[in-house]
Order: C-alpha cells, then structure tokens, then sequence
C-alpha cells in the first residue's frame, strides 16, 4: 500500500511540475543595529501584501544582513545557491545593493529593489532583471530643488553627509535649484553634533536650508536647529521625516516641508486599505518605506499571475508592465526600469498626539531620472 | 569669519569637550585602576540616555530622567562588574576586548527587546529650551550652555574626589601598586565595583544630557566610544587630569577642523574641491592629533612613565 502510495505522490508531483512553478523570494535586508527600523518597514509591507494575496506558490525566505555588504553578499549567495530562490529584494543601503546586486542579475535571477537606487544600476550598469520599486537616489533631491525654486527661495545653505549618497543628495538638489548658494557643507557620516554647523547657518545670509542627514544624524540636526534660535525655513527629504523618526523628533519637526513620492494621505483605493490594514496589522503608521515594500511584493505577484518564472523573458514584460495597483496611484517603468512618478512636497504635523506628514504640493511630476539616457539594454 | 562666531564656535569645542570629559573620565579610571579595557562603555552611555527618555517619557520630569540615567548606569557598572568584569582583571588585553564586544551585542540587542527599534524622544526641559544671549550678542542655546557648566562642575567634584578623600586616595594607590594595598587591608574587590560603577554613572549621565539633543537610539554609544578613547591616549591612559585636557583638546580641535579647514583651502582651490578636502582632512584631525601628541608623549601628555 505505502508503495503504491509513494508512486502516486510521484506521479502527482510530475503532474503538478508541469503547472506554473512555485516562486521563490530571497529578502535581504537590515533588522538588527542601527538602520534596523527601515528593514523591519520594508519586511513587514512586503509581508502584508504577500498575506493578503494568500497565494500557496509564494515563498518568502527573510535574512538580516546586519547593515554589512559582506554579509549581504554571502546571505546572497547562499539564497541563491543553496536555497535556489527566484527574486532577491529587500536591500535598503546603496552600498549594499551595489554588492549584491549586479552578480545576482548576472545570475539569471531578478533584482526587484524596496529601496536603495543608486546611479549606477539606473545609468550605464542597469540591467533587464533588475527593477527599482521606490526610487533613483537623487529624486527626492531633485524634487526638493524644484519647490525651493517655486517657492521662490532664492539662497540656500545646504548640507549631508560625506559619503556617497550624500553627494548625490546635494547634486540632485543642485541639478534642480536655480537659486544662489550661500553654503555647502559635507558632515562627518555618523556625526551627532551640529552646533558648528549651526553657527555657520547662522550666519551664511541664506534664506533657507536643505538638509540631507538620515535617521539619527536627521533627528540630532533638527533638534539642535530648534534650540539655536534659528528660524530659516528647512526643506529636506522624506528620510529624515519618515514615521519611525517623527516621534522622536517631536516638536522641532513641526512645519518641516520635505519630499516623498509617497504619502498617507494620496488619495486612492489601494493607499487607503493599505494604511488601515497595516495599522491592524502591526499597530502603528506605515512609513514610506512600508509603503515600498507593499508595492514591491504587489509588482511582485502581479507578474506571477501573468507568466512564469520559469519562462524569464515572460516574467521580466510581466514585471515591466507593472500592471498592480500601487499605493502611489499610477505607477509606471521607465526604459531604465526605474519609476516614472510624481514627487510630492509634504508637511510636518500633528494629528492628536502624533507626528505626520500632509501633502501640500506637487514637487515634480512624471519625473524619471538624470541616468536614463546611458541605460543600454 | 567674525569674532562673534568665532566665539561661538569655540563655546561649541568647549561643550564638545566637556561632554567627551565626561565619558572618558570612567574610562580612564577603569583602565588605569583596573588595568582594563572597556568596550562597553559606550553601551553604558546608551543605558543612561533610554533610562532617561523612558523616565521622561513616564514623568515628565527632566531632573528625573537625569538621576535615573545615573542610578540605571551605575547599577548595570555594578553589576556587570560583579558578574563578568571581575573575571576579566587578570586575563590579557585580548581576552578583555572579547568579552566587552560580546558585552555591548548582549546590550545593544537587549535594549531593542525592550524598547524597539525606533528611535526614542527625549527632548530638553523648557525651562532651557531656546536661546539666550550671551553679553557681545551672541545668542547660544541654553542647554547647551548649562552642559558646559554642569560638565565642569563634575569634573570639578572628580578632582576634588580623586585628591582630596579616602577613597581618592585609594584609588590613587590602586593605580600605583594593587597588590600592595590589598596587603594593606584595603577590600580591593570594593574599590573595584565602586570605580567601575562610578565611571558607568558619568557615562550614563553623559548620555542622558546629550540624548536631549540627539537621538536615543540603539548603537548611540559606538562612536562616542572611539573618541572617548582618543582622548585618553591623548591624556595619559588613568589621569583625571590627562582626561579633562585631551577632551577639551578634542573637542576643540574638531570644531574648529570643522569650521576652518574648508575655509582655508578656499582660499587656494576651487570651492567645491575646497570642501570636499576640508571635509575629509576635519574629520581625520583628531587623530592627526592623537598621532602627533603620541610622538612627542608617547604616553600621552599625563601618562606615568
């Protein structure tokens, strides 16, 4: 009897090898040490929208990689070679994204990106099976540089970090801003004190401030800006204004206009059930970056309906297509297989007792990015 | 650059320095007594600043949220001490180093189980929030000076402690020879959690003071940790004295690298490359300091020889 049965397992295992194959999804991406809070956002819209699509041929393998390229690359590694996953994503660092990702595409396998976008992957290094759901790097930057010129600042005094990302942060602004610059200034990665900063902002003459500084860099600069006394208006990127950061923040964020290509308040079907359902789900606001992780795992499953995984050439015009309802509203690929979108200008408030964003103007709209053109494929 | 801002920016060296004081003085002590290296130091720092924003958070009271960051510092000091450090005074550098790292990976996760992984709020009395303005017009933010002035005054009490008590005394000549005033019917074991808790309290208290104006977050303490080290090689490894110079050295010397440097290679690049190289050349000064200070004293400048 059991032999019988053994065959007729096999025989159905041969039927059912002939269907549509199961996917496989290896995530990569940061939970332990300082930058955890984004990797958990992005796990955890990711997670949701796999949920409510309760499909049985999904599966999701989740890794930390400890905010470390080296342990990105062996977590990347060994998905692929021993856990035989089909789709890698989760990735939230550029550093780390350019050490896993051009070998995985190289593989074969599909690279759809929750997060980081950099320049490279979007410009000469871009590839058919890698996809950026959020964004190319610079775009909030760039976006940020169109409301300062349509607010009519004049003169900004601007600032990062003195690493990769943020000299894109400051190009992008640059490439947009047509105003003059009073001052530019590259801070210590990591840095926590801005008092010299400060005093210099103090007194530059500018009539503003963009500030690039994410997590706790953002949080020390603002609340340090708050207790100097200085009152130019500061215009940054979602990074520093992202749900996580917000609270802890507090009052010194209150006003703080900022860009996002995503927001609670966009006004759509998807957007709406997604904010509430993750607030069942998980009991607090999503972040930008939750909402990113949503539109990836949707992009994700809206290929599987419409083609194999086994037949690569199909899923990757699947994918292409984006045909999902994202929590943006209209979502599209450019050539690049970067974002198409609008960028909106936010505003730091309070609702009750905690701090969020409001949309209040539309920094730029369909808005591609600057490395489009050297994209050959 | 104005004389004003001049003055301002070095307000701002000294509050760095008197914040890094404060951290390395239980470095120090613990190195030069103990003959111990701490990486977990900076984990200290941590607890001190979430005991104090979750203090706040309950009471609403900053004077609170300060003695709970040192009652929850020292009493983790004391306790770490008892059960792990203790075990570590007669095993090499090597060994020490190990066993703190792990220390700080067993805290820093620890910390997320508690609190999360989100950064906490912890924001600056109102009494002290906002500028003032100092005579000449300069306006400063008013925590920032009260740093400054608790900062000495602890560092005052440290100096009267270590050369004017009993227990300074001890300390002092536990620096000097352990086995001898072991023989002399001091209870070493004592003196040992009581320093280590001490130099726990003053980084914990560190961290809560500037958790006020920076961000509560698991892995605050890391970077605090290397300068903290900077300095006391710069000082002389077990001097108070050597703690206190080599921090306001520090301190002042990465302000003003932060400020000038840009500055000065504006006047012979162009400036966009002016602050990339500014930039890059400020954040190495003070190990070009550490570097230099070590060739002329290669015990630092309090070090015993």
């Amino acid at each position: 009897m059991k032999l019988r049965s053994a065959a007729l397992a096999a025989a159905m295992a041969l039927v059912g090898a002939t269907a549509q194959a199961d996917v496989k999804v290896g995530m990569i991406t940061t939970l332990s040490g300082g930058g955890a809070g984004l990797g958990i956002d992005v796990r955890d819209g990711f997670m949701l929208a796999v949920q409510q699509a309760g499909r049985d041929d999904l599966e999701v393998v989740i890794e930390d990689d400890q905010r470390k390229p080296d342990i990105a690359v062996q977590l990347a590694d060994k998905m692929i070679q021993s856990e035989k996953v089909d789709v890698l994503t989760g990735i939230i660092w550029s550093n780390l994204a350019m050490a896993v990702v051009p070998a995985a595409t190289a593989q074969g396998k599909f690279y759809l990106s929750p997060n980081a976008g950099p320049s490279p992957l979007a410009g000469k290094g871009c590839h058919p099976n890698y996809f950026n759901v959020a964004w190319q790097n610079d775009n909030l930057h760039e976006a940020a540089g169109a409301y300062a010129n349509d607010t009519g600042l004049k003169n900004s005094f601007i600032l990062a970090p003195n690493y990769p990302a943020g000299k894109d942060a400051l190009t992008g602004y640059k490439r947009f801003f047509e105003g003059a610059l009073s001052g530019e200034l590259y801070t210590k990665l990591g840095q926590t004190d801005y008092a010299a900063e400060i005093a210099q902002i103090r007194a530059s003459g500018a009539d503003s401030v963009y500030f690039f500084l994410p997590g706790g860099m953002g949080i020390s600069f603002l609340k340090q800006y708050a207790a100097s006394g200085v009152d130019l208006p500061l215009v940054g990127p979602a990074f520093s204004f992202d749900q996580g950061i917000l609270q802890a923040v507090g009052d010194a964020a209150m006003g703080v206009k900022n860009t996002s290509q995503w927001n609670k308040d966009i006004d759509n079907a998807t957007n709406a059930a997604f904010v509430d359902s993750f607030q069942a789900e998980y009991g607090r606001l999503p972040s930008l970056y939750a909402s990113q992780g949503f539109d990836t795992a949707n992009l994700l499953i809206s290929a599987m309906g419409k083609a194999d995984i086994a037949d690569a050439d199909a899923f990757r015009a699947a994918l292409k297509a984006a045909d999902f309802d994202s929590v943006r509203g209209e979502f599209a690929f450019g050539d690049n297989h970067h974002p198409v979108q609008d960028i909106y200008v936010r505003e730091v408030i309070k609702e009750g007792d905690v701090y969020t964003n409001k949309i209040i103007a539309t920094g730029l709209s369909n808005h591609s990015d600057a490395y489009a053109g050297d994209c050959k494929m | 650059m104005t004389t004003l801002l001049f003055i301002e920016q070095m307000l701002n060296g000294l509050q760095f320095g008197v914040m890094l004081f404060l951290m390395s003085a239980g470095l120090t002590l613990v190195f030069g007594v103990m003959g111990l290296i701490n990486l977990a130091h900076g984990s200290l720092y941590m607890i001190g600043a979430f005991a104090a924003a979750a203090v706040a958070a309950a009471t609403g009271s900053f004077v609170l949220a300060l003695m709970a960051s040192l009652a929850a510092a020292a009493l983790a000091g004391a306790l770490i001490e008892l059960t792990i450090i203790r075990r570590l005074y007669d095993r090499d550098h090597l060994d020490q180093v190990l066993a703190t790292f792990a220390l700080i990976l067993i805290f820093s996760e620890g910390t997320r189980w508690l609190f999360g992984s989100f950064p906490l709020f912890l924001d600056v009395p109102p009494l002290l929030a906002g500028p003032v303005t100092l005579p000449g017009g300069i306006e400063y933010p008013a925590y920032r000076l009260s740093i400054i002035v608790i900062g000495l005054l602890v560092a005052v009490g440290m100096f009267g402690l270590i050369n004017r008590t009993r227990v300074g005394i001890r300390i002092r000549a536990g620096e000097a020879d352990r086995e001898m005033i072991a023989a002399l019917g001091v209870d070493i074991a004592k003196l040992y959690t009581f320093v280590f808790a001490l130099g726990a309290a003053l980084a914990g208290f560190a961290g809560a003071l500037v958790g006020a104006i920076q961000s509560v977050q698991v892995g605050m303490g890391e970077p605090v940790l290397i300068l903290a080290f900077v300095v006391i090689v710069i000082g002389g490894i077990g001097s108070i004295k050597g703690a206190f110079v080599g921090a306001l050295l520090v301190g002042f010397t990465d302000t003003m690298g932060r400020v000038l440097l840009p500055q000065v290679f504006g006047l012979f690049l162009e400036p966009s490359a002016a602050v990339s190289v500014g930039s890059a050349l400020a954040s190495m000064l003070i190990y070009i300091l550490m570097a230099g200070v070590l060739v002329f004293r290669p015990r630092g400048l309090y070090g015993v020889a």
